[in-house]
């Protein structure tokens, strides 16, 4: 999917502005995502580690 | 969910595992998402502004992540990659018009590929060397020379030679994040030469501007990685734009490799706490040295018209890279056990 298939009939800096705000979403609800993942599995994993 | 990205599962499974191990290259290095993206998207058959376009959208995305990572370990210094940007920018236009005057005498290609190529070689001998002369320094005590600080404490992780540049105090004069000061002709200059590379080139340039600010700005190897990821933000979202508007990113694509990325970047960045930097930078610099040869034999493809050169130009590009990714994941998990036995006796 490009941005062009996003918003059909969009000038072409909307259509870019929209990838990079769809792109911007998704690496803050990665890191969002994985930082909750890892504030709450980190610490069994490090302990983990530190038992090998 | 796959039919919506327009990729198969399998397709999806890789991108996922490649982006990881782009993402730990990426947190840790600050550098390294184009040039191995790119040409894996170009094997894989995407064309090549799709394969330009989706790589530089993703190094964007990737970027915004590792750099939030830094940030929250104080390793960014945003008024030196700001200040840097505008440098950046005159350069790539400056670079980019280079390009074209070589394309009008036809020899564009050719020059830009040995260029390339004369360039990693340099920057990997120059890690590799650095990382030689540390070793045998061990030894004998402190590889780096010390620099001082403002407040005049020492801080040892500067080279010698950025110890040198700053020592040239040409106004006006700025205060970097970690106290030291640096000229803005310097800031101004590293901008400028890392652009023009960039725009030369066609490449984000990370690989030159992390090592810039480095040795030539002078700021510690983890501050000069922040800082480099927050330059690869700005022009990754200047590129994902500009490419945006020619309708060629593939957000399949760039969504797939994130959500590898983003665990990986988050490892890479969080390992430049407890890795010693020391024991991966030969290892780093070997790797340029490989990429190095990667790209050679990838222009010897295109002279020669033999395709098998690409795919063993992409294997050692992607192998080296993965192995790095392994040392720097084992370094990682050798000093958390480390920490553990060390932890007692504190």
């Amino acid at each position: 999917m490009t941005g062009t298939e996003l918003l059909p009939g969009a000038s072409p800096s909307v259509a870019a502005l929209a990838v990079i705000a769809v792109v911007l979403a998704e690496a803050a609800l990665l890191y969002a995502g994985y930082g909750f993942l890892e504030d709450r599995l980190g610490p069994t994993l490090f302990d983990r580690l530190r038992r090998i | 969910m796959f039919g919506l990205l327009g990729l198969s599962p399998g397709l999806f499974g890789l991108f996922v595992v490649f982006g990881f191990m782009v993402g730990v290259f990426f947190g840790f290095f600050g550098m390294g998402g184009s040039f191995l993206v790119t040409p894996a998207l170009l094997i894989l058959g995407y064309p090549a502004p799709v394969a330009i376009g989706s790589s530089m959208t993703f190094v964007f995305g990737t970027a915004v992540i590792a750099t939030l990572k830094h940030h929250d370990a104080g390793q960014v210094d945003y008024r030196l990659g700001g200040l840097m940007f505008v440098g950046i920018t005159v350069g790539i236009e400056l670079g980019s018009r280079l390009v074209f005057g070589l394309e009008v005498l036809g020899i564009a290609e050719a020059v830009v590929g040995a260029a390339y190529v004369v360039l990693l070689a340099a920057i990997g001998a120059l890690f590799t060397r650095s990382a030689m002369a540390d070793e045998e320094d061990d030894g004998a005590g402190d590889g780096r020379e010390r620099a001082t600080e403002s407040d005049g404490s020492e801080r040892d992780d500067v080279p010698a030679i950025a110890k040198r540049i700053q020592s040239y105090e040409i106004p006006p004069m700025m205060t970097l994040s970690d106290g030291s000061r640096a000229s803005l002709w310097t800031i101004s200059g590293v901008g400028g030469g890392v652009g023009l590379v960039s725009g030369f080139l066609g490449v984000g340039g990370g690989f030159v501007r992390m090592p810039a600010i480095y040795y030539v700005v002078g700021t510690s190897l983890a501050a000069a990685v922040g800082t480099s990821l927050f330059g690869g933000l700005m022009s990754g979202a200047v590129g994902a734009f500009t490419y945006g508007r020619a309708g060629v990113i593939d957000l399949g694509v760039v969504t797939a490799l994130l959500l590898g990325s983003a665990l990986g970047a988050r490892i890479g960045s969080g390992a430049t706490a407890y890795v010693d930097e020391d024991d991966v930078t030969i290892y780093f610099g070997v790797m340029l040295l490989l990429a190095s040869l990667a790209v050679a034999l990838g222009e010897a493809a295109t002279w020669l018209s033999m395709p098998v050169f690409d795919r063993i130009s992409f294997v050692l590009l992607v192998g080296s890279a993965l192995f790095v990714c392994a040392v720097i994941l084992y370094h990682g998990v050798l000093a958390v056990r480390d920490e553990r036995r060390s932890a007692p006796s504190a």
